[in-house]
């Protein structure tokens, strides 16, 4: 990193979540590791801390794994308890890593770092193949509607590098894959350990004809993953300055959660119905004549209608769909069960409601998709479609359409902790 | 047209779609601002969440009474410029009181004093989330930190149980007595805050660019020389072109050699530095879990 820094391709850089999955042993720290090493994210400090560590636990290899297993628990048993986040950019893009455990006990974690990300990343143990993990992770990812899949078939080095390995790997996970609702898939062999078609093309794999893996991340279509066609303004929060200036200023604060609104656009508030202007979209560097999902601005109408938080501005044309019974696939996040007929407390966009669970269709097991309609019983990690019916209507998409419209958790009213992970169908 | 953010702008409507759900949800916010880079990124990042109205929450400052001048004035001269209220939190009123004991010794540091006097400040004044400028990238242990960290009745993180957190869903439920900390700019890197201060020309306190100061060497930290600090023979005093990479307690903050006098040139070496900007730091040197363990108890 001798060369001057480029201020002005900094500013021009986009922003890339992606999410990491993998079993225990997988490497998935090592990649990590060599990912932020190979593109000079690691500072001195930190990897003469690891290399002390290393060496004083005998280790052949400096342990790059050790430079993401933050906690003392992780530390003394040497795997990963919790999401961690990872930064690093390229002069392309800033990657935000959402780093989630493999261990079948912390698969609520998985599902946290998926539900934000753009992309995930799939570790497969070349001697190994596809595991019952590996399938459990792409099911998550289809389920939480990732737009990119990447399978990384790791420790190539401990196959020799054999072609054959690579391609009974892929194939024998598009052949699951095909019942998955997965768009895009790449398959890449790596190794992790030493480097090997990460950052820098392997010359062990001249068969392979694909990206490097970091390649491929910085240049993977992300700009469209961002839903710029359903108007969708969930309000956050009312402005009133109270002060001589802005006497009769209201302003409707929120960040856009679909599409695009225009000054002059005529608009509706939910639930109330009524339909008005946009008189002007206002920020602290100045009104804007348009904005779009995901900024955060304030909107201010024509006329004074009632709106407050959890109401949502829409366009008149393509309205949400409006509602008390929602079907929904849920992710179970915690020991205590499901209550079927339980009452929970539920959070939509800016809208914090309550709900009843009326019904489970079917459990599905996340290893062959098949859908048990004769189970009923939700616990930890489970996942599920049920119906529930909230006490306020709700104004949502499907989650297909729209992530931030078609999600929702679901709390335990006693303990206040998120049970459920839900997206509407 | 194209419907695309860089990346700053989108770690901006990140932080203020935080800040505001932060201010519906909870009944008494406050902002922990200590004076440093991070948090007054973040009051500049929360007057753009509310204006043209003011930010609707009071600052808090946890006072260690070792601090540099500098910090203190430019604190006071923000809180008056946006209109804020400012509460704060005295380790020496907590001190004289019989509290807290100070550390003895030539290390001595009122860094881990910080915890008690912020949980009490946080209890006296009621506050229900206290937003924080900490960032993952920082530290190992803040690499797990949720944006809403839900906290016990005794102020306590615990770091194996922490609440899942989807999309950008916040669950602000608590019980009685328990409070949440909120770290709106957790997903932002050293380089991001550097590049967007400069961008947004926001105002910062002269430490961070270089500048003449009297300093001594301890375990390859260079501090700078204070009445809080007690000196062994052996550290000698010298003059130095210097700056301050994060802006803390004055005993505990170590100060980088460097002739970065702008913005531009700082931004420069942060993107060219081998070490983290926690490298000066002696508090996190105590252990490798040192931090981790810091904040279990309630530190910030």
């Amino acid at each position: 990193m001798e060369d001057t820094f480029d201020s002005a391709e900094y500013l021009n850089m986009e922003l890339m979540r992606f999410t990491t999955a993998g079993s225990v042993d997988d490497g998935k720290s090592t990649l990590i590791g060599r990912l932020l090493y190979d593109s000079k994210s690691i500072y001195e400090d930190q990897y003469e801390a690891i290399r002390k560590t290393s060496e004083q636990k005998g280790e052949e290899y400096v342990n790059l794994a050790l430079l993401t297993d933050g906690l003392r628990a992780e530390r003394e048993q040497g795997i990963t308890i919790d999401v961690a986040y990872r930064y690093f950019s390229t002069p392309r893009r800033k990657f935000i890593i959402a780093d989630t455990p493999g261990h079948i006990q912390y698969t609520r974690n998985m599902v946290t770092g998926a539900s934000s990300a753009n992309l995930a990343l799939i570790l497969v143990d070349a001697r190994h193949g596809v595991a019952e993990q590996t399938r459990r992770h792409a099911i998550i990812a289809s389920l939480l509607q990732i737009p990119h899949v990447v399978i990384c078939v790791n420790k190539m080095d401990l196959v020799n590098f054999d072609k054959k390995v690579f391609e009974d790997i892929e194939n024998d996970f598009r052949k699951f894959a095909s019942k998955l609702d997965v768009k895009d898939v790449r398959f890449i062999p790596i190794s992790a350990l030493m480097g090997d078609n990460v950052v820098d093309r392997s010359t062990k794999t001249p068969w392979y004809e694909g990206p490097t893996l970091l390649y491929l991340l910085e240049t993977v279509h992300i700009a469209s993953d961002s839903n710029h066609i359903d108007c969708r303004f969930p309000v956050q929060y009312v402005i009133r300055p109270q002060s001589s200036e802005y006497h009769d200023y209201r302003g409707y604060a929120g960040r856009i959660a679909g599409g695009v609104f225009k000054k002059g656009d005529k608009v509706m508030a939910l639930p109330s119905g009524f339909t008005t202007r946009i008189k002007s979209i206002d920020t602290y560097d100045g009104s804007l004549n348009e904005a779009f999902a995901p900024m955060s601005v304030t909107i201010t109408l024509e006329d004074e209608i009632d709106i407050s938080r959890g109401d949502m501005i829409v366009r008149e044309n393509n309205l949400p769909t409006s509602g008390q019974d929602l079907e929904v696939m849920v992710c179970w996040l915690t020991d205590k069960p499901l209550q079927l007929g339980g009452k929970y407390a539920i959070k939509h966009t800016t809208r914090n409601a309550r709900c009843v669970i009326k019904e489970v269709k079917y459990k599905l097991n996340i290893n062959t998709l098949h859908r048990n309609e004769e189970d009923s019983s939700i616990g930890l990690n489970d996942i599920a479609r049920i119906s529930i019916r909230t006490t306020t209507p709700l104004f949502y998409d499907s989650y297909r359409r729209n992530r931030n419209t078609g999600s929702l958790i679901i709390i335990d009213e006693a303990t206040n902790v998120t049970v459920g992970a839900a997206m509407i169908i | 047209m194209d419907y695309n953010l860089n990346h700053l702008k989108e770690l901006e409507a990140e932080s203020i779609y935080v800040i505001r759900e932060v201010a519906a949800e909870f009944q008494n916010p406050a902002i922990l601002f200590s004076g440093g880079k991070d948090s007054i990124l973040l009051t500049h990042l929360a007057r753009k969440a509310f204006f043209p109205a003011k930010i609707p929450f009071p600052l808090v400052h946890i006072d260690t009474g070792h601090n540099f001048e500098e910090t203190i004035t430019f604190r006071d001269e923000l809180v008056e410029e946006i209109g804020a209220r400012l509460i704060v939190g005295s380790v020496q009123d907590a001190i004289n009181a019989g509290r807290s004991t100070e550390e003895k010794g030539i290390n001595a540091s009122r860094n881990g004093l910080q915890t008690l006097t912020l949980l009490e400040t946080i209890e006296a004044n009621k506050i229900d989330a206290a937003m924080g400028g900490a960032r993952r990238d920082e530290e190992k242990a803040r690499a797990k930190e949720r944006f809403f960290s839900h906290r016990d009745e005794f102020g306590q993180w615990d770091p194996k149980n922490q609440r899942p957190e989807l999309w950008n869903i916040f669950n602000a439920r608590k019980g009685f007595g328990e409070h949440f900390r909120v770290f709106p700019i957790s997903n932002w890197t050293e380089l991001d805050v550097w590049q967007y201060i400069h961008m947004e020309g926001i105002k910062l306190p002269n430490l961070y660019f270089s500048h003449k100061r009297s300093v001594f060497l301890r375990d390859d930290v260079w501090y700078a020389e204070t009445e809080f600090m007690e000196r062994k023979d052996s550290e000698v005093l010298v003059d130095k072109i210097v700056r301050f990479r994060t802006i803390g307690d004055a005993t505990c903050t170590g100060a980088t050699l460097s002739e970065a006098g702008t913005l531009e040139e700082i931004i420069q070496e942060v993107a060219s530095s081998r070490v983290t900007e926690r490298g000066g730091r002696s508090d996190d040197k105590r252990s490798e879990t040192a931090m981790e363990d810091r904040k279990k108890a309630g530190y910030f």
